[in-house]
């Protein structure tokens, strides 16, 4: 888009917030706020955005969320995961009473709005560094971001307790917020990203991790939005030597939600993507991952399962590069999705970019109905078809599910998921 | 109510317009095991499968009557609550359920249907703990998706064990020996053997003569080109194994 036509306040907020900021950032911030001005929320002319087009986002103009909007705490606690620390984010802004910052010591954990005025240091050296895209979100996030969480782990640390950085939207107003992960060599944390709420809103979220040597991140996403939110949520990941990444995302909410997931591998990395659209009523689920072997002796997994019934919509675009010198790299992707009404509409793109000549790399796609002969099967048992169905589909879900290491998260995902199968008793799950 | 478990009258049935059941007569009665043998592509597990509710097959001609009633009226779901049940040949792997909440399901499905109320989840856990043993099962089994990452034995000796928790009255079998070392074999025909009763009645469908070694038949069918071309007793079987299935074909031709 080419509009140059006045933007709703953002350079007004864009100053305000430079105007407490180190020249540094002040000057990436207006920078990228003249690219957004110019060019906007991306076209679906661009390759990338064919099968996403967020004209929608464009026309509705959001203003930004300057204050949070009122809170039912009760709401809130019922959100947050026992055994967990909480970051809690209304509309992009930090709640300190509902927060477990830590400050001290091994362990950074805290508002990114506040760091970035206590800690400059630590986003002087590291923000925008695992960034190697750029697009109109990426612009729109980096000149306006406040609110957001800052974990920096130092080398060798672990924390005991996942981290959950619940986002809350209460507005329909656009919430950029930004994350930054610095785990140092051989550091281990879990990290749950959870999306709610949403009135008709646009969460504009960008993630960034660095994972020094040998450290280990396990991060899960869980995008549970209001049928009218809008969604969109960068993740971009630079691995150092051997390390481990992992992501599993839950992409079940929202109107029109877009995740996008960047990996670059070193040597001897392990990254693993795995993830569940539900494209329900007239939702519009868009995965868009990216896997750079960049060194030798990497190995990447990704499972991608999509439901798509309804009028529902689901994109998948997975692409795996394998740089020149990233030999003896062991690649496979998979996508599985279930077609199961007339409306319902799947787009899946897997893309293989190979550079170097010894590597091992797979990719599956497969977009079907549930499988008859398994219906057959419980039907034989006594099962009735819609029971038999409604059990496919569970199995399908639950397999992701119970690959969840956070008990609590796998509780969690229950209570939200279960109840969508009536067909079936679930009060033992299967 | 003297009326035969099975009885099936002149069946004929298609697949894709294509005839591969071509008139077949048969009659169970309860306390008897038929055997059906023949050689592949003669029609017989589409047998299996038609009489258990498959679909995709078109029933052109003949009946079917399971216990007086009209077996191929019926839903697949309601057959199996009325005591039918397939062993597959190919069972299907369900990721994502495990094994004891599908059989739970499935029996208390069967219960909820006879008016009976939900089987106690202790009892549950013993009765088929007990037929595991029977099917030398390890208990993990029970925690595991349903058949996935399963031998081909375990897969069949998990359908026998689903039988022995359901105790269906009409047992069809498709082929449950195919794939099954003589360890396994044997354990299998246990397992069948124990379900062996006057209530009750078997259909197996073997390619094989060794299944019936350990599972004594009282009749055995010859299946040929979508129909019986031959029925007697055991010792049909044996002839089979020492004529092998040429004859068949020679007997077809001479038809012809």
């Amino acid at each position: 888009m080419t509009q140059t036509a006045e933007r709703p306040g953002y350079r007004r907020h864009t100053e305000s917030l430079a105007a407490q900021e180190p020249a540094w950032l002040a000057g990436i911030r207006r920078q990228a706020l003249e690219k957004f001005e110019r060019g906007g929320f991306p076209s679906p002319r661009e390759e990338a955005w064919k099968y996403t087009n967020v004209s929608a986002i464009e026309r509705k103009r959001f203003t930004i969320a300057a204050e949070p909007g009122g809170i039912d705490g009760e709401h809130i606690r019922s959100l947050l995961l026992p055994e967990c620390w909480h970051l809690v984010l209304i509309d992009g802004h930090f709640q300190r009473d509902l927060s477990h910052p830590a400050l001290a010591g091994d362990v950074v954990l805290c508002d990114l709005g506040a760091a970035r005025l206590r800690h400059p240091e630590l986003l002087a050296e590291n923000l925008g560094r695992a960034v190697d895209v750029d697009h109109g979100f990426l612009d729109f996030n980096t000149a306006l971001f406040h609110g957001g969480a800052l974990i920096r782990l130092k080398p060798g640390t672990r924390l005991p307790h996942p981290i959950q950085i619940l986002h809350l939207q209460t507005q329909a107003a656009a919430i950029p917020t930004r994350h930054l992960m610095v785990l140092e060599a051989g550091a281990e944390a879990t990290v749950i990203e959870s999306y709610t709420g949403g009135e008709g809103g646009l969460t504009a979220h960008v993630t960034e991790v660095l994972l020094g040597e040998n450290a280990r991140l396990r991060h899960f996403k869980i995008q549970e939005e209001h049928a009218r939110a809008h969604h969109f949520g960068g993740l971009y990941v630079r691995q150092s030597a051997g390390s481990d990444f992992t992501q599993t995302q839950f992409a079940l909410g929202g109107f029109l939600s877009r995740s996008e997931i960047h990996v670059r591998l070193a040597e001897n990395c392990r990254a693993t993507l795995d993830g569940l659209h539900w494209a329900d009523g007239r939702r519009h689920l868009d995965s868009h991952t990216r896997l750079i072997h960049a060194g030798p002796h990497g190995v990447s997994r990704e499972t991608y399962k999509t439901i798509a019934e309804e009028r529902g919509r689901s994109v998948f675009q997975g692409r795996i590069v394998v740089e020149p010198g990233a030999q003896k790299t062991d690649a496979a992707m998979n996508n599985r999705n279930l077609l199961l009404s007339d409306d319902a509409e799947v787009d899946s793109k897997p893309q293989l970019e190979i550079y170097a000549d010894d590597v091992k790399c797979a990719h599956g796609v497969t977009i079907g109905q549930l499988d008859p002969d398994a219906l057959f099967y419980l039907e034989t048992r006594g099962i009735d078809a819609e029971a038999a169905r409604q059990l496919l589909l569970y199995g399908f879900v639950n397999e992701l599910i119970e690959a969840v290491e956070v008990e609590p998260l796998r509780r969690y995902l229950h209570g939200r998921l279960d109840r969508r199968f009536q067909a079936i008793d679930l009060e033992e799950n299967p | 109510m003297n009326n035969p478990l099975l009885k099936i009258e002149n069946l004929h049935a298609s697949i894709e317009g294509k005839e591969i059941l071509k008139g077949i007569d048969l009659t169970l009665d309860c306390g008897q095991v038929h055997a059906i043998m023949g050689p592949n592509g003669s029609g017989k597990s589409t047998l299996a499968n038609v009489l258990a509710g498959r679909e995709g097959y078109e029933i052109t001609a003949g009946r079917a009557w399971y216990r007086g009633r009209d077996l191929l009226a019926m839903a697949p779901e309601e057959r199996a609550r009325e005591g039918v049940f397939l062993a597959f040949q190919y069972p299907v792997e369900i990721p994502g359920v495990s094994n004891i909440y599908f059989l739970k399901a499935a029996l208390n499905a069967i219960r909820k249907h006879r008016g009976e109320p939900e089987v106690d989840a202790m009892d549950f856990i013993l009765l088929v703990k007990e037929k595991m043993k029977t099917m030398r099962m390890d208990e993990q089994f029970l925690y595991r998706a349903i058949n996935e990452g399963f031998s081909g034995g375990e897969k069949k000796r998990n359908e026998i064990l689903q039988m022995m928790v359901l105790e269906p009255t009409l047992c069809l079998l498709d082929e449950i020996d195919s794939g099954l070392d003589i360890d396994a074999l044997k354990v299998v025909a246990e397992g069948i053997e124990t379900l062996r009763s006057p209530n009750r009645g078997f259909l197996m469908v073997t390619h094989y003569q060794r299944l019936l070694d350990y599972v004594r038949p009282d009749v055995v069918h010859v299946f040929a080109d979508g129909r019986i071309v031959k029925s007697g007793g055991p010792e049909l079987a044996r002839e089979l194994e020492k004529k092998g299935y040429g004859w068949i074909e020679r007997y077809l031709e001479d038809r012809a």
